[in-house]
C-alpha cells in the first residue's frame, strides 16, 4: 500500500493561532470592504438629487374661498388645502380629545385656524379619502370619508370611525407671507 | 472522489437533498489544480469577477435608465449628476467593459499560447468563442445605450453590415431597426437584449467552467496531471493567488475609474444623437478595432474574371471575413496538429505566435485609422496574415516543427530524478 503524501495543510492544533489570528483578520477586513462597497450601490437608490429638489412645494392661498377645498401635488402625494368657515372650526374644537383614537386638539393641527392643511392619504391603507369635490361623501364627521375601507374623519381631520389607525398626517409648512405657505 | 459529510445538521440535511455544498466543496476548495500554473493563470477568474460586476453595476444603472430616444441621453446625465453614486455606476460600468476585454484577451492568448484548446478542452475553447460572440453582441448594445453621436452611428454602421447579406439584406436590416431608421425601437430592443444577453453569458460561463472541471486545467507545460503530486486544491493555494491578482487588477481599474473614467471613451458620445449629422470619424471601441480593421480590409469584389459579373461584393466580402476571424477561432482545435500543447516546447510555433500577437496590435492600430493611404495595404496585409495563421501556419507546423522533448511530468520538470516527493512513490 503506498502511502499518499498529504499535500493538504497539517490538522489544526494548538500551535496554529497566528494563522487563525491572521485568517480572522483578513476576513473582517475583506467583510468591511464588501460592505464599505456595497453602500454605493443601496444609496444609489435613495432619491436622487432632482428629486429632493423638488420636495417643497408653495402654494397661494389667496385665490381659495371660505368653504372651498383644493387639492395640491406635495412629494407625489395629494395635500388637501381646506379653508374651513367659522362652523368647521367650531365643530373641530369642541370634540371631548376623550372619544378619539388618536387624540390631538385642533390647535395643535391647524397653524391658523381657517386653514386646515392635511396630507391625503387615508392611514390605514393609502387610499385617497373622499370629500375634496362639491358632492362627494364627506362621511358621518363632516371632514372626508375613505372609500376603501370606511374611515370617516372630521373638519381636522382626525380619524373618528372605520379601521384606520391615525389622524391624516399634517405635512411640515410654514406661512412664508400672510397667504402663501411652502410644504416641505 | 467521495462526498465528504457534513458537521452540521442543517448543512448536511440540505446537501442531503440538494447537493450543493458538496459541489462547492469539490469545485472551489479539493478541485486538484496543477500546482505549476502562473500568473496567466489568473484571467479566467479575473474575468468571472468582472462579470459579477457587470451585472450589478448593470441592474442598479437600469434602475435609473430610461430608453427612448427623447429621454435616453438625459438620463444618462442625470445618473452622472443627481443619482447618488450615479457617476460611480456608470463609470464603473463602462470602463468594467474594457476591463473585460482586456482581461478576456489575456486570457485567450493564454490559451493559444499553452494550447488549452487541444484535446480534450475542445469543447472548453469552443464555449469560451461562444461567450466571446455574446461579449461583443453585449458590449456593442450596451454602447448604444446612452444614445450619443457614437452611439447612433455605431448602431447605424454594424446594423447596415446586414445590408450585404445578398437578396433579403435590406428587410432584414428594416427587421433589426423595427423601422426605417435607428429609432426608438431600435432602442428599446438594444436595451432589452442588453439586460438579457450578460444572463446568458453567465450561463455559458457555467458550462465553460463544468467542461473545465470535467477535463481539467491545462498548465503552462502543457503535459497532463501524471499524480496526486502534481496536483494542489484549488483552496487555499489558487484562492489566495486569485485574490492577490484581484487586488492587482483592481488598482488598475479603480484607476482608471478614478482618475481617467473617460480614457477609453470617444468624446463625440457626450453629444446627444443627432440622426441627421454624422460625426467626422467614426470608430468602434477599442476592443472592436482589430475586428472593424478586418472589414474594412476587403477593398474588392470577387467575380468571375473578364466577364465582369460580381458573385461576392467588397461590402460581403468583408462581413464575411470579420465574423469569420472568429468563427475561425471554433474550428482551431482541428487545425492545430501538433500533439505538443505549450508554446515551451514548440520552438517555431512560440515565435509565430508572437507574429501573430503583434498582427493583432498592427490590425487593431489600423482599425483606428481613417481607411486611406497605407493604412489600406497594411490592413489588407495584416488581414490576411490573420487568417494564414490559422489556415496555413498552424496546420502546416504540426507536421514540419519538432517539438522539444516534454519533461515525464509536472514535478519532475521541477525537482531533477530521483530526487523530491515523487521519489517517495516510486521507491514503493
Amino acid at each position: 500500500m503506498v502511502e499518499m503524501v498529504s499535500t493538504s495543510p497539517p490538522p489544526r492544533d494548538e500551535g496554529e493561532t497566528r494563522r487563525d489570528f491572521l485568517l480572522i483578520a483578513t476576513s473582517a477586513v475583506a467583510a468591511v470592504g464588501a460592505g464599505l462597497a456595497a453602500w454605493p450601490f443601496i444609496d444609489s437608490m435613495n432619491p436622487a438629487a432632482d428629486t429632493l429638489a423638488l420636495a417643497s412645494t408653495g402654494v397661494d392661498l389667496g385665490p381659495i374661498q371660505v368653504g372651498q377645498r383644493v387639492t395640491v401635488v406635495w412629494r407625489g402625494k395629494p395635500v388637501f388645502i381646506d379653508h374651513r368657515p367659522e362652523k368647521d372650526i367650531a365643530a373641530a374644537e369642541k370634540v371631548d380629545l376623550a372619544q378619539l383614537v388618536d387624540p390631538e386638539p385642533d390647535s395643535a393641527r391647524a397653524q391658523k385656524p381657517e386653514w386646515l392643511v392635511v396630507v391625503g392619504v387615508c392611514t390605514h391603507l393609502g387610499c385617497i379619502p373622499l370629500g375634496q369635490k362639491t358632492g362627494e361623501a364627506r362621511g358621518p364627521f363632516g371632514g372626508w370619508f375613505c372609500p376603501c375601507h370606511g374611515s370617516a374623519y372630521d373638519t381636522s381631520g382626525r380619524i373618528r370611525q372605520g379601521p384606520a389607525p391615525k389622524n391624516l398626517v399634517v405635512p411640515p409648512y410654514e406661512f412664508t407671507a400672510d397667504t402663501i405657505i411652502k410644504i416641505g | 472522489m467521495e462526498a465528504p459529510t457534513w458537521k452540521n445538521p442543517v448543512i448536511r440535511w440540505i446537501d442531503d437533498r440538494l447537493p450543493l455544498f458538496t459541489m462547492m466543496q469539490h469545485d472551489l476548495v479539493d478541485y486538484p489544480t496543477p500546482k505549476n500554473l502562473n500568473y496567466w493563470w489568473n484571467f479566467g477568474s479575473l474575468a468571472g469577477i468582472v462579470l459579477v460586476i457587470m451585472i450589478a453595476t448593470g441592474v442598479f444603472l437600469a434602475m435609473q435608465y430610461t430608453p427612448h430616444v427623447d429621454h435616453a441621453f438625459e438620463s444618462v446625465e442625470r445618473i452622472m449628476r443627481d443619482v447618488n453614486y450615479g457617476w460611480l455606476m456608470r463609470y464603473l460600468h463602462m470602463n468594467g467593459a474594457s476591463m473585460f476585454f482586456i482581461v478576456v484577451f489575456i486570457h485567450m492568448f493564454r490559451g493559444l499560447y499553452y494550447g488549452s484548446y487541444k484535446s480534450p478542452r475542445e469543447v472548453l475553447w469552443i464555449l469560451g468563442v461562444f461567450i466571446l460572440l455574446a461579449m461583443m453582441a453585449t458590449a456593442f448594445m450596451g454602447y448604444v445605450l446612452p444614445w450619443g453621436q457614437m452611439s447612433f452611428w455605431g448602431a447605424t454602421v454594424i446594423t447596415n453590415l446586414f445590408s450585404a447579406i445578398p437578396f433579403v439584406g435590406e428587410s432584414i436590416v428594416t427587421w433589426l431597426w423595427g423601422g426605417f431608421s435607428v429609432d426608438n425601437a431600435t432602442l428599446n430592443r438594444f436595451f432589452a437584449l442588453h439586460y438579457l444577453l450578460p444572463f446568458i453569458i453567465f450561463a455559458l460561463v457555467f458550462l465553460h467552467l463544468v467542461a473545465l472541471h470535467t477535463s481539467k486545467s491545462n498548465n503552462p507545460l502543457g503535459i497532463d496531471v501524471k499524480s496526486p503530486q502534481d496536483t494542489i486544491p484549488f483552496t487555499p493555494y489558487y484562492t489566495v493567488k486569485d485574490m492577490f491578482g484581484l487586488g492587482v487588477f483592481m488598482i488598475v481599474y479603480l484607476g482608471f475609474v478614478f482618475f481617467s473614467p473617460n480614457f477609453f471613451g470617444e468624446p463625440d458620445n457626450y453629444i446627444k444623437a443627432n440622426p441627421m449629422v454624422t460625426p467626422a470619424h467614426i470608430v468602434p471601441e477599442w476592443y472592436f478595432l482589430p475586428f472593424y480593421a478586418i472589414l474594412r480590409a476587403i477593398t474588392f469584389d470577387i467575380g468571375i474574371p473578364f466577364t465582369g459579373i460580381v458573385i461576392l461584393d467588397a461590402k460581403l466580402l468583408g462581413v464575411i471575413a470579420m465574423f469569420g476571424s472568429i468563427i475561425v477561432l471554433l474550428f482551431l482545435p482541428w487545425l492545430d496538429r501538433s500533439p505538443v500543447r505549450s508554446a515551451r516546447f514548440r520552438p517555431v510555433y512560440k515565435q509565430f505566435f508572437w507574429i501573430f500577437l503583434i498582427d493583432c496590435l498592427i490590425l487593431g492600430y489600423v482599425g483606428a485609422n481613417p481607411p486611406e493611404g497605407y493604412f489600406v495595404i497594411l490592413g489588407q496585409l495584416a488581414t490576411a496574415y490573420y487568417f494564414a495563421h490559422f489556415l496555413i501556419i498552424m496546420p502546416l507546423l504540426g507536421w514540419l516543427e519538432r517539438p522539444r522533448a516534454l519533461p515525464s511530468s509536472i514535478s519532475a520538470a521541477v525537482t531533477p530524478a530521483g530526487v523530491g516527493i515523487p521519489a517517495r512513490g516510486a521507491a514503493e
